[in-house]
């Protein structure tokens, strides 16, 4: 039974770690500051949600995995409320987004 | 295995920092010192494991929410040019 | 939900909440500091009551109990949005399509309104740019993600869950 949670919490550690990484990849990869924000949201939300909860697995019903939670439902509700933020700034300074044109994927590389 | 968590998140890291280096806006520097705060939030909470002292996660609690307030500061800075404008307000409340 | 009529009880929800934060975070139970922090709770709570920061748009309690109902499902598209906006990642040909959206959220009040933008925003691939009642504006990765706002099932699901109190 333990070896089971164990092997479960490595796999969503890992899973989170490996989003993160993806994330951050992402802003280094992302063509303009619009899409690197989507890569960003990937680290804020599904990487450090599924780290997180790797992490409430390993430490079981304690107060340590209630402050895991605080931490979730802290990055949970002012990730989006600081991206708004940061695009509306953005264009309130007149940064205009790369859009796509005619039919299909753009094709960038 | 919290090890290789840790790896995962400073690879991130570096990466994030590379971006933060590169700009070119100061809105992806922005964007960047963000996710570098989310990123080292959950690194302090993984050493918080590593090393089998909880009370990193206090510290990851408080690095967070120091982390909103200087992404708002900062925006509000080059939005503004002035922390203390009240900002755009004037339509919700009476 | 009557504002009036519910003022203290609403009140004494916010205590309550502020107390359980302490005690949680505190972890320690010795009498001194359960005594401080119900005084601090107290003290909390009545000073952001005369601050006037305190109403149910603040402390939405009323929420509490359809929020339960919306919150895994936005985590089930959170997750399949993650996984898409992964794969653009780690394509090596990038295939992006990023695209403004403009459309009319169908809420009513500024809560309803925060939370169907903030869930947007949350949804790796979206995020909302411009957030008024009369208009939402979106931008997104990819054409498709694009075209799943607008009249989409997450507005269905948040005007359900504000009018839900």
């Amino acid at each position: 039974m333990n070896t089971v949670v164990d092997i479960l919490s490595w796999g969503f550690l890992l899973a989170g770690g490996a989003f993160c990484a993806i994330g951050a990849l992402g802003l280094v990869r992302m063509p303009d500051f619009y899409t690197r924000m989507h890569a960003a949201g990937v680290t804020d939300t599904l990487g450090a949600g599924l780290m997180l909860f790797g992490m409430m697995l390993q430490a079981g019903l304690s107060l340590v995995t209630v402050k895991l939670i605080m931490i979730g439902l802290l990055i949970f509700f002012t990730s989006p409320s600081a991206t708004h933020a940061l695009a509306r700034a953005a264009r309130a300074r007149g940064l205009q987004p790369l859009l796509a044109t005619g039919k299909g994927p753009s094709k960038r590389s | 295995m919290f090890a290789g968590a840790a790896a995962a998140l400073l690879v991130a890291l570096v990466l994030a920092l590379a971006r933060a280096v590169l700009g070119p806006t100061v809105f992806d520097r922005v964007q960047a010192a963000n996710t570098v705060g989310t990123l080292a939030m959950l690194l302090l909470a993984v050493i918080g494991f590593l090393t089998g002292r909880p009370d990193f996660l206090d510290l990851a609690l408080v690095y967070g929410l120091l982390n909103v307030l200087g992404t708002f500061a900062v925006l509000k800075f080059f939005r503004y040019g002035d922390l203390g404008d009240p900002g755009e307000d004037e339509e919700h409340h009476t | 939900m009557s504002r009036g009529g519910n003022r203290v009880a609403h009140l004494a929800s916010v205590c309550i909440t502020l107390y359980a934060f302490w005690l949680l975070l505190s972890g320690y139970f010795e009498p001194f500091l359960l005594a401080a922090g119900a005084g601090s709770a107290l003290c909390v709570a009545l000073l952001a009551r005369r601050m006037a920061i305190v109403d149910p748009e603040g402390h939405p309690i009323h929420l509490a109990l359809a929020v339960l109902a919306y919150w895994p499902w936005l985590f089930k598209e959170i997750a399949k949005a993650g996984w898409d906006v992964s794969r653009i990642i780690l394509d090596p040909r990038l295939p992006i399509s990023p695209v403004l959206v403009r459309f009319k959220p169908s809420q009513a009040s500024q809560l309803g309104l925060v939370t169907h933008a903030n869930s947007i925003t949350l949804t790796p691939g979206t995020i909302t740019v411009e957030a008024s009642p009369r208009e939402f504006l979106v931008h997104a990765l990819t054409r498709a993600a694009g075209e799943t706002v607008v009249g989409s099932e997450m507005d269905r699901r948040v005007s359900r869950l504000e009018g839900s109190d």
